[in-house]
């Protein structure tokens, strides 16, 4: 009961990056978004897993956790083209 | 409770269509492709709700590792802007219409051939079978012995995928990052041995219980681009290699097809395996299409033929 | 013994549920995207971390709890680097942190934006 509360204040809280997600203003700020959604996804995971008693959600939080990585590291070396574009338009860079 | 739950998985459900409307029919390419990272994400949480945690492994692989990074690796290559014209999304409009109405009405008419399949299923011969197919989990049981034959199609699909890439052009060079990281190659560095060690356990644990070659393939296949994008694998654009490079790249299938005329000669039934050795045949066959995966997917991430 | 610890669970989970909703008020409002990344790699950190320690202290075995703190220290290498990643990339393609004294917004705005 508890655990599954917590999951879905969790759940409703990324909701809140999708916000975020959908608003920029730059790309690495959608970026940070995408990982708040996947650090929650994890911890409702690792809620469930224990609150319903299934260990096996366990393994999938830690392919999540294993993987969380390589979307960043694929966004600084193979797609920062779009930040330096975006940084020319000064205006939508610094605002909220 | 229960209202609790069911309050959970309309969350979940309203999440989902956000994210998939968002991923379609945003204007923005870089914001369509992390809403899509961010649908994977969530449609794992939803196989789990459904109980189907083998998909749930495999999309939370496959889905939320390695398609965020081949969609990020090829809108590098694109500008951040652009895109279409207002008056060209204005004239494709009455095709978005016409292409929504189609997959609703396809929904409606699966949703209602899914409503008239006999009741109670496949579970009872499947689990009447069980004993003869060497493991004991049902998951892997119907993907490497009573249906093998849709395994072996959907691995010679993927090489088939590798060879229309390939074919393409020479690989592409990437630029070289805005400054220097030395947190890439320390990131590596660390993750690594893990790696190294989820895959072997998600294959391991395949044999009782979810987990098997799909995701273990693509856990690997997501290290083995970590270490592309650190530049430690330059031994895969060397020309003298390419012949072992390939041999691995067909390992998995020449393996599966071994085994099938294998059952072929000793049972007289194409793919049949003999229960005896089921078991160990299975594993070797998973191990070899794990690590053909795992490089399948890495091909595709070169996007294009190396070493030419 | 085990009740103890399953009540020091519930209180530390609830913690971390606390600081994910910090982690996201702060990516809402935080001014530019280097404030934004300290709020979230900080609190996501922290919560994630409260939270598996929380679930560890309730695990049904020792494995198990050792596996949810892999889960955790996974995220901490993972989120952490990231972070110094995205940051020195931002920097480097020209986005510039917002400096300054915090003031009143409407006051100072333009001229913090482009020292």
């Amino acid at each position: 009961m508890f655990h599954a509360a917590i999951a879905a204040l969790l759940l409703l809280n990324a909701g809140v990056a999708l916000w975020r997600l959908h608003r920029g203003p730059t790309s690495a700020d959608r970026m940070l978004a995408a990982e708040l959604i996947s650090v929650s996804a994890i911890a409702v995971l690792l809620l469930l897993g224990i609150g319903l008693a299934q260990p096996a959600l366990v393994d999938v939080a830690l392919i999540f956790a294993l993987l969380a990585a390589v979307a960043t590291a694929n966004f600084v070396t193979r797609t920062w083209t779009l930040l330096h574009e975006e940084s020319g338009n000064r205006e939508e860079a610094g605002r909220d | 409770m229960s209202g609790l739950v069911i309050g959970f998985d309309l969350l979940l459900v309203a999440g989902l269509a956000w994210l998939a409307w968002q991923a379609l029919f945003d204007r923005h390419r870089f914001s369509a492709v992390v809403h899509f990272m961010a649908f994977g994400l969530v449609m794992a949480l939803v196989w789990v709700r459904l109980d189907a945690l083998d998909i749930a492994l495999a999309e939370a692989a496959i889905g939320a590792g390695v398609t965020g990074a081949l969609l990020l690796a090829a809108l590098g290559r694109l500008p951040a802007t652009g895109g279409h014209s207002p008056a060209w999304r204005a004239a494709q409009r009455p095709l978005v219409l016409l292409a929504l109405s189609t997959a609703l009405l396809a929904t409606l008419a699966l949703a209602w051939v899914a409503w008239q399949l006999p009741r109670p299923g496949l579970a009872v011969p499947i689990a009447e079978a069980l004993p003869e197919s060497g493991v004991t989990h049902a998951v892997t049981a119907i993907l490497l012995n009573l249906r093998a034959w849709d395994t072996l199609l959907e691995i010679a699909v993927m090489l088939t995928g590798v060879f229309l890439v390939w074919s393409l052009g020479a690989a592409l060079v990437p630029y070289a990052p805005a400054t220097a990281l030395p947190g890439l190659p320390a990131l590596t560095r660390l993750l690594h041995p893990l790696f190294l060690l989820v895959p072997a356990y998600l294959l391991w644990r395949g044999s009782h219980a979810p987990g098997g070659a799909f995701p273990a393939g693509a856990v690997l296949g997501a290290g083995g681009v970590l270490l592309v994008l650190a530049g430690a694998l330059p031994w895969m654009h060397e020309p003298r290699r390419q012949p072992l490079l390939r041999l691995l790249l067909a390992a998995g299938l020449l393996l599966f097809l071994a085994v099938a005329l294998g059952g072929l000669l000793l049972t007289g039934t194409f793919l049949a395996i003999p229960a005896s050795m089921a078991g160990n045949v299975i594993l070797a066959v998973e191990t070899a299409a794990a690590l053909s995966i795992a490089l399948m997917l890495m091909a595709f991430y070169l996007y294009g033929e190396p070493g030419r | 013994m085990t009740e103890w610890l399953s009540l020091l669970g519930y209180v530390l989970i609830t913690a971390g549920a606390i600081f994910f909703i910090t982690g996201s008020l702060g990516l809402i409002r935080f001014p530019d995207l280097y404030a934004r990344l300290h709020a979230l790699t900080k609190a996501d950190n922290l919560g994630l971390g409260l939270i598996c320690l929380g679930l560890a202290c309730q695990a049904p075995d020792l494995a198990a709890a050792l596996k949810i703190l892999l889960v955790w220290g996974l995220i901490l290498i993972a989120t952490s680097i990231g972070a110094t990643l995205i940051a020195s990339t931002a920097l480097a393609c020209g986005l510039r942190p917002r400096l300054g004294r915090p003031s009143p917004p409407a006051v100072t705005r333009d001229d913090t934006r482009r020292p």
